[in-house]
């Protein structure tokens, strides 16, 4: 879910970078107010942790491949805020050290996968866990909404281009798949696959952290007792 | 007290484990290089094809150029940018966790 530099005009990136910019702005203002100097390794460890999950690409039926991300998971621990900055820094990384993901392309690769990935996933979380009775089940479910409407609004971004930006005798200028394409192939590999190692991750991490008493990490159980 | 530290052992384990992703076929969807394109399509958009190159990685697709003939350099090579990123966005995440983090004990 990767977008690389070309494959959206260079206007589409601005509006991405301006959409972020008063997000991560927040981002470090909450962040502030909620993380406690104490949590400061486990962002250290989220934001590695959805790095080194990134690298486990996972073959689609369609010949191409997809992978987790881990954003959820940081959300539950950490709260959406701060994986925001935890998955922001993952992505930035990528694409400066790695090529992985455009630097045009920052913006829009961070408002998908370190904005609507661990808010969306987060808040479906939250509905499910009743009070955390059933945490590991609402981390699977609120981590496969999460990583699917990242990967709806990315096929949205790529299918808008060739309706938007083409050359005067109407050859696309820069992603080539328009919407009746791009969200088909992008649901696909997000909702049988990488949806599906994202939502057994996630419930792998809770459940583990479930069984060893460790209930004062989760960010909502810390919301509660205040 | 510390499962972070055990988690951090899970962490080593997921880089010794990471060749497992070059194991998978095919490119992402919409991560297509230029070559990639010109053989499904027949020609490169001229706008991707401009905007393609603006940046050079270091470590380009997790692999150190010029050592990813075999599997074995591209596994090495993984490995050593799984290690380098893990440090590196770590490092940044703690740096900013500290200069963010309320400072009660």
């Amino acid at each position: 879910m990767h977008i690389p530099d070309g494959y959206l005009s260079p206007s589409t990136c601005a509006v991405f970078y301006a959409a972020m910019i008063p997000i991560w702005a927040a981002a470090v203002k909450k962040t502030r107010e909620t993380l406690k100097a104490k949590q400061v390794p486990l962002l250290a460890l989220a934001a590695a942790f959805s790095f080194v999950i990134m690298m486990f690409n996972v073959p689609v039926p369609d010949g191409t491949t997809a992978h987790a991300v881990g954003g959820t998971l940081a959300a539950i621990v950490l709260g959406p805020w701060a994986a925001c900055i935890a998955v922001s820094i993952a992505l930035i990384i990528q694409a400066l050290v790695f090529g992985d993901g455009g630097i045009w392309a920052i913006g829009a690769n961070c408002f998908n996968m370190a904005f609507v990935l661990p808010f969306l996933g987060y808040a479906v979380y939250r509905a499910l866990n009743a009070g955390g009775k059933r945490r590991v089940l609402a981390s699977m479910v609120g981590s496969y909404v999460g990583i699917n409407a990242a990967a709806f609004c990315a096929a949205v971004e790529f299918g808008v281009q060739p309706l938007l930006f083409k050359s005067p005798t109407g050859v696309p200028l820069y992603c080539p798949y328009d919407l009746s394409k791009s969200i088909p192939a992008m649901m696909f590999a997000h909702l049988t696959v990488a949806g599906i190692v994202e939502a057994i991750i996630t419930g792998l991490v809770v459940y583990y952290l479930q069984k060893a008493h460790q209930e004062e990490l989760f960010f909502d159980a810390a919301l509660e007792r205040r | 007290m510390p499962v972070y530290r055990k988690l951090w052992f899970w962490i080593v384990v997921l880089i010794i484990l990471s060749p497992l992703g070059l194991l998978a076929k095919g490119t992402a969807w919409g991560e297509w290089g230029s070559d990639e394109l010109k053989e499904m399509l027949g020609m490169v958009p001229e706008g991707l094809a401009k905007l393609e190159e603006t940046w050079h990685a270091l470590l380009p697709d997790y692999s150190i150029p010029g050592f990813d003939k075999t599997f074995a350099q591209q596994a090495v090579g993984y490995i050593v940018a799984a290690v380098v990123g893990v440090v590196l966005i770590a490092l940044v995440a703690y740096l900013l966790g500290r200069l963010l983090a309320r400072s009660e004990k």
